[in-house]
Parts: C-alpha cells; structure tokens; sequence
C-alpha cells in the first residue's frame, strides 16, 4: 500500500513533464507534415534535382537513428560556436524524423488520387497551388490518417530520447525522481502507465476520427 | 587544394586513430541487433501461435504486446537495468539491452504475425482440418507459404527499424555504436567527423538491410507472385 501511495505522490510531477512531451511532441509533428508535405511534393515533381534531392532527403533521414539526428543538431552547431537552445533541437531532430517517414506515407496518398481528378481541374483552370490544397491534400490527409495517428504515436514514444540532451520532459523528470528516491522500479513503472495512457488517448483519438469520414 | 588536402588528412588521422573502435562498436551494434532480432522473431511467433492456441493466453499476451508497443524501449531498458535489481535480476549493460531489445521486438512481431494469421481465410483451416492434415502440417505447408506476402514487408521494416533502436542502448552505457562516437567526441573534442561517420554507418547499415531484404523477399514470395 506504501507503493500506491508514493506512486500517487510523485504523479503531479510525473505528469507536468508529461505535459512537455505532449507539448514537443505536437509541435514536431507540425513540423513534420509541413516537412513532409513539401518533400513529397519535390519527390512528385518533374524535375530531377528536386527528385534526387527529396530522395536523399528521404533515405538519410530514415537510415540513422533519431538518436543521431539529435546528436548531430545538439553537437554540430557548437562545433561553429553557435548555442541553440535545447528544446529547438528536440523539436527540429524529432520533426526531420517524422517528416522523412510522412513523406513516404503521403506518397502513398498522393498516388492513390485518380489522375483524371487532376486533369478535371486543370481543364476547370485550377491554379497548381488550388489543385494541392483544394482537391489532393483533404483526400490524401483522410486517407493516410491512421497512419499519421501511429506516426505520432511513434514520434511520442521517441520524445523520451529528447531527455538526453536535457529537455525536462517525462523522462528526465522521472531521472530525476529516481534520483532523490532511489525507488527506479515505482518511478520508472509510473512513468511507463503514464506513456501507455497517453499511447491508447492517441490511439483512440485517431480510430474516432477515421470514424469521422 | 590545399584544403581538400588537409581535409583529407585529417580525416585519415582520424580513421588510423579511431576506425579499430568504430569496427568493434559497428560489431556490438550488429551483434545486438542480431540477436533481438532472432529473439524477438521466435519470442513474437511462439507469443502468437500461443494466443491461437490457448484462449487463455489471449488476455497475457494482449497485456504484453500493449505495454511494450505502448511504452519507449528507453523506459522498458530503465526498467530492466535500473529496476532489475531492485527485484534481483543483476544484469550487465550488454545483456541487459539484448534482453530489453528481445522483449521490445517480440511485441512487433507477435502483431506482425497476427496480421498474417488473420490474412488466411478461416475456410481453409476447416478444409485442412477436414482433410486430415495434422496441425503442424497446416502450419508449415499452408499458413506460413501464404503468410509470406503479409509478413515479410512489415518484417523487414521492423528489422531496420530495431537496427536503429539499438542506438538507445547507448544510453544504458552498452559500447555500441552511439556510445563510442560519443565516447570518442569527448576524449578527442572532435565533434564533426565522429558524428558524421556514425550517421554514415547507420546509413548503410539501413540502405543495405533494405536492399538484401528487398532480394530476399522476392524470392521468398515469388511461389506468390509468379
């Protein structure tokens, strides 16, 4: 009974780091289907050098770990003397990440599109910007939605690595805990409820809105 | 010219210095990743194969396949490496990752295998069943050929994606890949060409899992596709 109660007891610590994973996490994915949108798009476009450039992109990013990329962002910029605050970096390393994978899973949404529709507006005098956003990306966000719901889930339970570099989020925070209390198995246990709860609300979320259309 | 030439020669100071630890680190990498892989592959089958078999051992793996997939590897790793004494399991860092990895990968594998699983028409297990074909039999000469299609590409991506998860061991003080470029950035205060020849090898390491896989999947489905 002592264990619930110490549980209990650091939950409102545990869960204000929580909230900054949620935070990161949210503003990565932005990122990266920004990133992603636009590189699939270069990926899809005639010319070559945007083509290879995007397939580089795409292979690189999706070759080395999340780690590394983190590594890479936090460290190289001190090579040159500059100091880039920490949680950037969480946000950059994570949203180049994901913005890799996305533009593989828009690509897929993209290609499914019948192609007539896009003669259709062109012939209508659709301007190519109109087109994308107008007719190609509602029907390739819908289609490709539940697999940007386990993208991000992916990308949440990836934040915790965000802690090496020293972004105070659930997993630092529960670190720290272990630290004072010399308790890892209650610490790290509470914390692990916490991502699997924070896991299913996302996963849930997204059935719903698969639900939706 | 002068330049490139003093590029390269720093780079091949480097490599003469650092390349003997980077061989033995990308060992530890593989060597790891080898055998969560292994692990996690007959760990996730027998996980499945019992939860069609034994109703009761539905829920168990359900609850297990939940947590792992639901939880980071670095939290599962804290827990069996940090937490693992507290309950008396004592654990080198090494063994410890390969343990945390095996765990984490038979959760992908086990929901891998399911996927196949549910892919063969329930019809055909009656047909077999009528036929007389042995349990076994069925498994080996009809669910598993068929399975193949299913199974293999989320496989193959499940293996490059624990290829890379490796690279969180670093964090437990396993001597692998990370840890050493890290461990060689802070003993040498060069940051740009460790960091950049760890994203090299895992570049390749990636590309080239891909691309033999990719070989070995044709051929492993081709009684599928021809």
């Amino acid at each position: 009974m002592n264990e619930v109660g110490f549980i209990l007891s650091i939950m409102p610590g545990l869960l204000h780091g929580a909230i900054t994973s949620v935070f990161v996490a949210l503003a990565a994915i932005s990122l990266g289907i920004i990133l992603g949108i636009t590189v699939c798009q270069m990926r899809r476009s005639q010319y070559w050098p945007l083509v290879r450039a995007a397939g580089l992109y795409i292979s690189f990013l999706r070759g080395i770990p999340v780690l590394v990329i983190l590594f890479l962002l936090f460290y190289m910029p001190s090579a040159v003397n500059i100091e880039v605050p920490s949680l950037l970096v969480a946000v950059l390393a994570l949203g180049l990440n994901t913005s890799a994978f996305q533009a593989e899973i828009y690509r897929g949404g993209f290609n499914s599109i019948p192609a007539g529709q896009i003669e259709a507006a062109k012939a209508l005098g659709l301007s190519r910007m109109r087109i994308l956003t107008r007719i190609q990306l509602p029907q390739v966000l819908s289609l490709t939605g539940p697999e940007l719901v386990n993208e991000f889930i992916i990308l949440f339970k990836n934040s915790s690595l965000i802690s090496v570099i020293g972004v105070t989020e659930l997993m630092r925070r529960s670190e720290q805990l272990v630290s004072t209390t010399y308790k890892p198995v209650e610490v790290y246990l509470a914390a692990a409820i916490i991502y699997l709860a924070l896991c299913l609300i996302i996963s849930r979320l997204g059935e719903r809105l698969k639900g939706k259309h | 010219m002068d330049a490139l030439t003093t590029f390269l020669l720093r780079w091949q100071s480097f490599l003469a210095e650092n390349g003997p630890d980077f061989a033995a680190a990308l060992w530890v990498t593989i060597r790891i990743s080898m055998v969560a892989i292994v692990c996690g592959l007959i760990l996730g089958f027998a996980a499945e194969l019992g939860r069609r078999i034994c109703p009761w051992l539905r829920r168990p793996v359900a609850c297990y396949v939940e947590f792992f997939r639901g939880t980071p590897l670095l939290i599962q790793l804290y827990l069996l490496y940090y937490g693992g004494p507290r309950v008396g399991i004592v654990l080198d860092a090494e063994p410890a990752g390969m343990l945390g990895m095996s765990l984490y990968a038979a959760a992908y594998f086990c929901e891998i295998f399911r996927a196949g699983f549910e892919s063969i028409p329930e019809g055909q297990r009656e047909a077999a069943h009528c036929l007389g074909i042995r349990p076994w039999r069925r498994l080996w000469r009809i669910e598993l050929p068929q399975m193949a299609q299913i199974v293999l590409p989320p496989a193959v991506n499940q293996i490059i994606t624990l290829i890379k998860d490796s690279a969180v061991l670093s964090i437990i003080t396993v001597a692998e890949l990370t840890k050493t470029a890290t461990r060689i950035m802070n003993i040498s205060f060069e940051i740009v060409m460790p960091l950049c020849l760890l994203a090299l090898l895992y570049w390749i390491i990636s590309e080239a899992v891909a691309v033999v896989s990719g070989k070995a999947e044709a051929r492993l489905t081709r009684h599928l596709t021809r």
